[in-house]
């Protein structure tokens, strides 16, 4: 599904490397998670799949079923099936939250070709999987991330993610800022999501997280590479002995 | 409406926006009618004026106050103190007089309507029956009509082509026709009123507009009545060269509501042409007056040519204590637009608000705003602008608030937001503040911004391209001012905000 192969970026504006030579790979129903520390680029990495203005890639390449992604438009990345739940949900004031999601997955239909969604189809849908997330009625009218909550923001990525339906997802951070109950809530979501044809990777400091939402591969990324990749068991290793002994084996 | 259905309409609301972003070629309403035209001669003198009366079988008072508007005019001089730079106008080499020549006489049935006339009303969007109406078709106003009932009136260049929903409207003693038959059936109104708000003497072009104004539309709402239907004026300048100089006296007597909508639209011409319209609004003890504009008038093409050159005297006076009157404007179009509709509060405990989005692309200039003139003790007004600058067009917001020494305990609020596309536009802010007594308070906030860059992307990586992300981010920023406006006129200003931004970014 994705694959990423020696990327390297740097910012555009300024002389600094990021990613220094990243390569990673998401089959198919897969789920992978992406722990690393703070500053080592995993939100960049996040950022520059989905086309994010602000970088240059350098060398690399990082494919979507074999389509290259960094020729794409960010709109395009989104029609042909990549997602991005934002570590940090961006406000927009003014604009309705269920006006921003019709108009998104409007978007990606016509994009695809496919016929819009009816306004009845719509709403149905919004408001089932919004009751899922536990999601209020009031937060749909109410205008993107504005004034939401942190966790609130954090639900309503996951409601856009399960409302387009996209087939690689990545989640940055979403856990962060999250009480127990919603933990439980994004994750019942995310596993909701789950099957052959969808995959995850999911960006995370926390191995709570992959409790519920159990990963097939754990990456751990440091200074803008992927330095070591194994099982769950990886998760438990950072959560118990931080990143210390990982990254002085890793050189 | 139940909350639901509220949503459901709000959202087809909102998503009209994105797919007319998708769907229109630019301006939607370039169209020209071929109609066949009667003219009067080229430039305005004494003669002309006599003509365009005599033409509207106006009586001798009527022929006399517009000469004496004329003779006003002649000495004096066009204001150049807004932030406006176009060619001097030459008023010599306007036509101002044109009407569609198959109104000479009344038509008896719809084949006997120039059939380009219909044509142009249905690209306009206004339904079928009122179609039928507006061409004069004898029994149309027994057709049953669709959905929600607007009375329309349509000035077509100069001249009212017809007013729909008469009848059922009269039953409520409310009267919306043509100014000119206004003048012929109920002159007393009209003598008492007209220039009342804006004297003839008031601007270089209220005076000219008092002179030649050829037609526009004419509302009375007795004591007591709430008008029981949204009543609403087309206004479009068809033929070349024409200036349109189309005059609105609204009436509220005491007690009464009406809500008045007025939409806009000129074909595209690379010459530019003048439009300078007055409109005035009475409105007594108890009454509420809600003005809602739609203006969509050419704004020249991408490289500045043509264009509505559009000067604009609007005025509410709120004459009886307690009147309330709320102006909303949309103004995407023009190559300039001069507009500053003002209320005058001179009833204790009147109110007054002003809602405007002002775009401004390519290389418009928009010098608008509004005045808010407090006379009478708690006095209230309210001003929301939201300016939109792209390409390398200038948007100036010019708004003035007094407070007189008699409008004790009274109290502005502005708030003046502009957002800029791109780095060769501009935005500007000029309010003149005067507060003469102690007991009044005037608050003002402004904010210039940028259209932020990660509101887009969060968009686009949802799958939305650059423009309708754009149109989307913009209509949020309008939302206070959307909102505002009748749910019809709000669909049409969505839609119309999105394609006025076209091309605007990449
Ligand atoms: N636009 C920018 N300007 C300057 N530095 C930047 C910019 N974007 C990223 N960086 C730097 O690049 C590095 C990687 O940042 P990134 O946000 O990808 O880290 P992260 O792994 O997501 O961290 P965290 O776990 O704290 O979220 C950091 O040192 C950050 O300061
Ligand atoms: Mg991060």
């Amino acid at each position: 599904m994705l694959k990423i192969n020696n990327l390297h970026v740097k910012l555009e504006e300024e002389d600094k490397q990021i990613l220094k030579g990243l390569s990673l790979e998401v089959p198919a129903g897969q789920v992978h998670a992406i722990m690393g520390p703070n500053g080592s680029g995993k939100s960049t990495l996040s950022y520059v799949l989905s086309g994010r203005d602000g970088y240059e890639v350098t060398e690399g390449e990082a494919t979507l079923d074999g389509a290259s992604l960094l020729d794409m438009e960010p709109e395009e990345r989104a029609a042909a099936g990549l997602f991005l739940a934002f570590q940090y949900p961006v406000e927009i004031p003014g604009v309705g939250n269920m006006t921003f999601l019709r108009t998104a997955v409007n978007a990606q239909r016509k994009a695809r070709g496919e016929a819009e969604l009816s306004s009845g189809e719509f709403l149905k849908a919004v408001r089932a999987k919004a009751a899922e997330l536990q999601i209020s009625p009031d937060m749909l009218k109410r205008p993107v991330n504005v004034g939401f909550s942190g966790g609130e923001k954090k639900r309503n990525e996951i409601l856009q993610m399960a409302m387009l339906e996209p087939r690689m997802c990545i989640m940055d951070e979403t856990d962060s800022g999250l009480d127990v109950d919603a933990m439980r809530l994004v994750s019942d979501g995310v596993n909701a999501l789950r099957d052959a044809g969808r995959s995850f990777l999911v960006i995370t400091h926390y191995q709570r997280l992959l409790n519920h939402i159990q990963p097939d591969v754990v990456h751990i990324m440091a200074n803008g590479r992927i330095v070591k990749s194994g099982g769950p068991e990886l998760a438990l290793e950072v959560e118990e002995n931080g990143y210390g002994d990982l990254l002085a084996e890793a050189g | 409406m139940t909350a639901t259905t509220d949503l459901d309409v709000r959202e087809g609301v909102d998503r009209e926006t994105v797919e007319t972003v998708q769907n229109m070629g630019s301006y939607k309403y370039g169209w020209d009618t071929e109609i066949e035209m009667e003219y009067a001669p080229k430039g305005v003198n004494e003669d002309i004026v006599r003509l365009i009366s005599e033409k509207n079988n106006e009586p001798e008072w009527m022929t006399e106050w517009r000469l004496a508007a004329y003779r006003r005019w002649v000495t004096m001089t066009e204001p150049k103190w807004a932030m406006l730079n176009y060619p001097e106008i030459d008023y010599q080499d306007q036509y101002y007089y044109a009407r569609p020549k198959s109104m000479e006489v009344k038509p008896k049935s719809l084949d006997e309507v120039d059939p380009k006339l219909l044509a142009t009303y249905d690209k306009l969007g206004i339904p079928l029956r009122e179609q039928m109406i507006l061409a004069g078709v004898e029994g149309a106003e027994a057709a049953p009509a669709e959905g929600r009932k607007v009375a329309v009136d349509a000035v077509f260049d100069s001249v009212s082509v017809g007013t729909t929903f008469k009848d059922e409207l009269a039953k409520a003693g409310v009267i919306f026709c043509s100014i000119s038959e206004a003048i012929r059936e109920h002159p007393e109104l009209v003598k008492k009123y007209l220039g009342s708000v804006v004297p003839q003497s008031d601007n270089y072009f209220a005076t000219l507009n008092s002179a030649v104004f050829s037609d526009g539309s004419f509302v009375y709402i007795p004591e007591g009545v709430r008008c029981p239907m949204e009543l609403s004026t087309y206004f479009r300048i068809n033929a070349e060269n024409t200036g349109q100089f189309e005059r609105t006296l609204i009436i509220a007597d005491k007690g009464s509501y009406v809500s008045y909508l007025e939409g806009c639209t000129a074909p595209k011409r690379d010459t530019n042409q003048l439009h300078a319209a007055v409109v005035e609004i009475v409105i007594l003890e108890d009454a509420e007056v809600k003005y809602s504009t739609v203006q969509n008038w050419f704004p020249g093409d991408e490289d500045g040519k043509g264009g509505i050159y559009n000067f604009v005297t609007k005025r509410a006076d709120c004459r009886g204590d307690r009147a309330k009157v709320m102006w909303t404007q949309v103004e995407t179009g023009s190559a300039i637009t001069w507009k500053y509709p003002s209320c005058i509060l001179r009833g204790n405990e009147s109110q007054g608000e002003f809602y405007s989005i002002a775009i401004a692309n390519n290389f418009q200039q928009a010098d608008t705003g509004t005045k808010m003139i407090h006379l009478g003790k708690n006095t209230r007004s309210r001003i929301v602008s939201k300016g939109i600058s792209a390409g390398q067009a200038q948007n100036t917001y010019r708004g003035l608030v007094t407070m007189h020494p008699r409008a004790t305990n009274s109290r502005n609020y502005t708030q003046c937001d502009s957002l800029l596309i791109g780095d060769k536009c501009g935005a500007h802010t000029v309010p003149y503040i005067e507060v003469k007594n102690t007991s009044s308070r005037v608050e003002h906030e402004a904010t210039t911004s940028k259209v932020d860059d990660d509101q887009l992307f969060y968009c686009r990586s949802r799958g939305m391209d650059e423009e309708e992300a754009v149109a989307l981010v913009v209509n949020g920023f309008c939302r206070e001012v959307l909102q505002a406006l009748p749910m019809e006129f709000a669909m049409e200003a969505q839609s119309l905000v999105a394609i006025s931004l076209e091309g605007s970014v990449g």
